[in-house]
């Protein structure tokens, strides 16, 4: 879309614009730049610049058992957090458009969740999921030494899986209602006018029509596991134990400036951000194009 | 639409009620731990109802995470962040969809593409950035061959270095987008002809226009800046003059699982007292929020 009536004055369109482009340029372009030189060279020994590696970096990395390992709870995090939250959120969505009685109050709660920071509900969950103290602890009294995250690396992964679920519900909610309340209500009388009962029609109707808006979330969901799991594991586990939940961004950090590694730790955003770039790709290019029925 | 189905009624009802209790039940035991000695809140089965130290914990919580300084910061960033967005995506959005120039399209995509990397991605290269934010421009230089030593700029330690690269992303620009191109374009006509000059039509016509998805971005980035933590944890060494309210929530548990526990009730205080301004600004402002939420993303 176009507009029809434009101003002329060129120079104040580029004055307009050059703020934001400045700003993108010096904390989005170049540092991205930087990070794939970065990745190439490895720095001398006894100083005096870099020396191009070629994808030593890369291959050094992907080799690296730890990275693979954290590659891999990575991914099984992701999935897991966001196949939890989007089904939570999309039954939630659901129920609520079929606007019983009330169902303004969950209109307007449901997405609390999300205006918490990912720390913050880091340590609400680490406290509600302590072994010793706490909500969840009283399991143990009944089977001693179940529940541990800070020594079982399942129960620290499932320790931030749900809390990274539980901040996602109420986002993705929005979204899910959103979907639904867009679509024209004459749709489901006539379903309903077919005989289709309230299941029938979501399954058969309310769903296939809001899958848009699902692939659209999956793909924010998955990134912002990515992204904002490293409040989330910073103030619960702390990568551990043994490296239980030790995600990517995570790694990235301690790999960069706790060890210092640029080279190693710009490799591994490289992958990163290839993996977060093919997802938004596959979103617009695939799943766009496929899932259109308006 | 009349249909009878007592039992689905029953089921939504049931499933409606448990969720809210299951997703109101972490902010409760967060309350509800916050309101406790050192002593009742370490017990298991933990209360389940409020104690009467909540003010108490608060107070010292609030003393403990150098609460006075670091809320203040927390404001100027998330204040700053807001009005940094607002202004400047607001100007470029106008650029791009009011005026015709070569490399428009360019410049739309250049800016569009960020939305795709948050700044928790490309973190190791934006930190070197960050030491010195004239970097980039010193390398252009010298790689053109003018002789010209610009100043450092360092942002670290600075607000300006938690403000910038946060602003530096497009969420806004394409929300103002979206809007400009709803605009009819008798108003822009209307104005030309009465003489109005791009900079005029822009503050006395399209800016009150544009006062809902101003009010809903507002409220979106502020909520979002103020709980940055990873950028911030990175740039700030000095906590005393520049630590944000999220980053002390760190110093309330201790770095590794081996120490002794955390001390529940104080941390939970803190944790309180981090997370009551987005929330409040999500309830107050509700509708602003989910409906800037909605638009930026699509």
């Amino acid at each position: 879309m176009e507009k029809r009536v434009t101003f002329s004055n060129t120079w104040l369109a580029v004055a307009l614009i050059l703020p934001q482009i400045l700003l993108v340029f010096v904390f989005f372009y170049w540092p991205a730049g930087e990070a794939l030189y970065w990745a190439f060279t490895l720095e001398r020994a006894f100083g005096g610049g870099n020396q191009w590696v070629g994808l030593y970096n890369f291959t050094s990395v992907l080799s690296d058992p730890k990275y693979l390992a954290s590659v891999r709870v990575s991914m099984l995090f992701a999935v897991c957090a966001t196949t939890l939250s989007l089904g939570i959120a999309l039954l939630l969505a659901l129920f609520v458009d079929r606007r019983l009685a009330g169902y303004q109050v969950y209109k307007f709660t449901f997405f609390l969740p999300y205006a918490l920071a990912a720390p913050a509900v880091g340590l609400a969950f680490r406290f509600i999921f302590a072994p010793d103290a706490g909500f969840f602890s009283a399991i143990n009294d009944f089977f001693p030494g179940l529940w541990n995250p800070a020594f079982d690396g399942t129960d620290a992964l499932v320790l931030i899986i749900i809390a990274q679920a539980w901040s996602m519900v109420g986002y993705n909610f929005i979204f899910f209602l959103a979907g639904l309340q867009s679509i024209p209500r004459s749709i489901s009388e006539a379903g309903a006018m077919d005989g289709a009962g309230v299941l029938r029609r979501m399954w058969d109707l309310q769903l296939p029509l809001i899958t848009p808006t699902l692939f659209f979330l999956i793909v924010i969901n998955v990134t912002d596991s990515f992204v904002n799991s490293f409040g989330i594991v910073d103030i619960t586990t702390g990568g551990g134990p043994a490296r239980a939940t030790d995600l990517m961004v995570y790694k990235i950090y301690n790999d960069g400036f706790q060890g210092k590694d640029y080279s190693l730790a710009a490799a591994q955003s490289i992958v990163l951000m290839l993996l977060i770039v093919a997802l938004t790709f596959i979103q617009f290019r695939f799943v766009e194009r496929r899932v259109h029925y308006s | 639409m009349i249909e009878r189905t007592p039992i689905l009624n029953a089921v939504t009802h049931a499933v409606l009620v448990i969720s809210l209790l299951m997703l109101l039940l972490p902010l409760w035991i967060v309350i509800v731990a916050a309101s406790h000695d050192f002593h009742t809140v370490n017990q298991v089965p933990m209360p389940l109802w409020p104690g009467g130290h909540l003010l108490e914990n608060l107070a010292v919580a609030w003393d403990k995470g150098n609460f006075d300084r670091v809320v203040v910061n927390s404001f100027i960033v998330a204040g700053g962040v807001t009005a940094g967005k607002i202004g400047i995506a607001a100007l470029s959005a106008f650029s791009i969809v009011y005026f015709r120039y070569r490399f428009r399209m360019l410049m739309f995509w250049l800016i569009f593409v960020t939305l795709m990397l948050p700044l928790e991605v490309r973190i190791v290269p934006t930190y070197a950035v960050a030491a010195n934010a004239l970097g980039p421009f010193q390398s252009i230089l010298n790689f053109i061959g003018i002789e010209v030593s610009l100043p450092r700029w360092n942002l670290l330690n600075s607000y300006s270095g938690l403000i910038l690269p946060l602003v530096a992303t497009a969420t806004g620009t394409f929300l103002y987008r979206q809007f400009f191109l709803t605009v009819p374009d008798e108003l822009t006509e209307a104005a030309k002809m009465d003489g109005a000059g791009p900079l005029r039509f822009f503050f006395e016509i399209l800016l009150p226009l544009s006062k809902n998805n101003m009010i809903a971005l507002a409220t979106i980035m502020f909520v979002w800046a103020w709980n940055q933590y990873l950028w911030p944890l990175l740039i700030i060494t000095d906590h005393a003059n520049y630590a944000t309210a999220t980053m002390q929530l760190q110093k309330v548990v201790p770095a590794s699982h081996v120490d002794a526990p955390p001390v529940w009730n104080l941390a939970m205080a803190a944790n309180l007292i981090v997370l009551v301004p987005p929330v409040l600004v999500t309830i107050l402002l509700q509708r602003w929020f989910v409906r800037g939420l909605i638009s930026t993303e699509k």
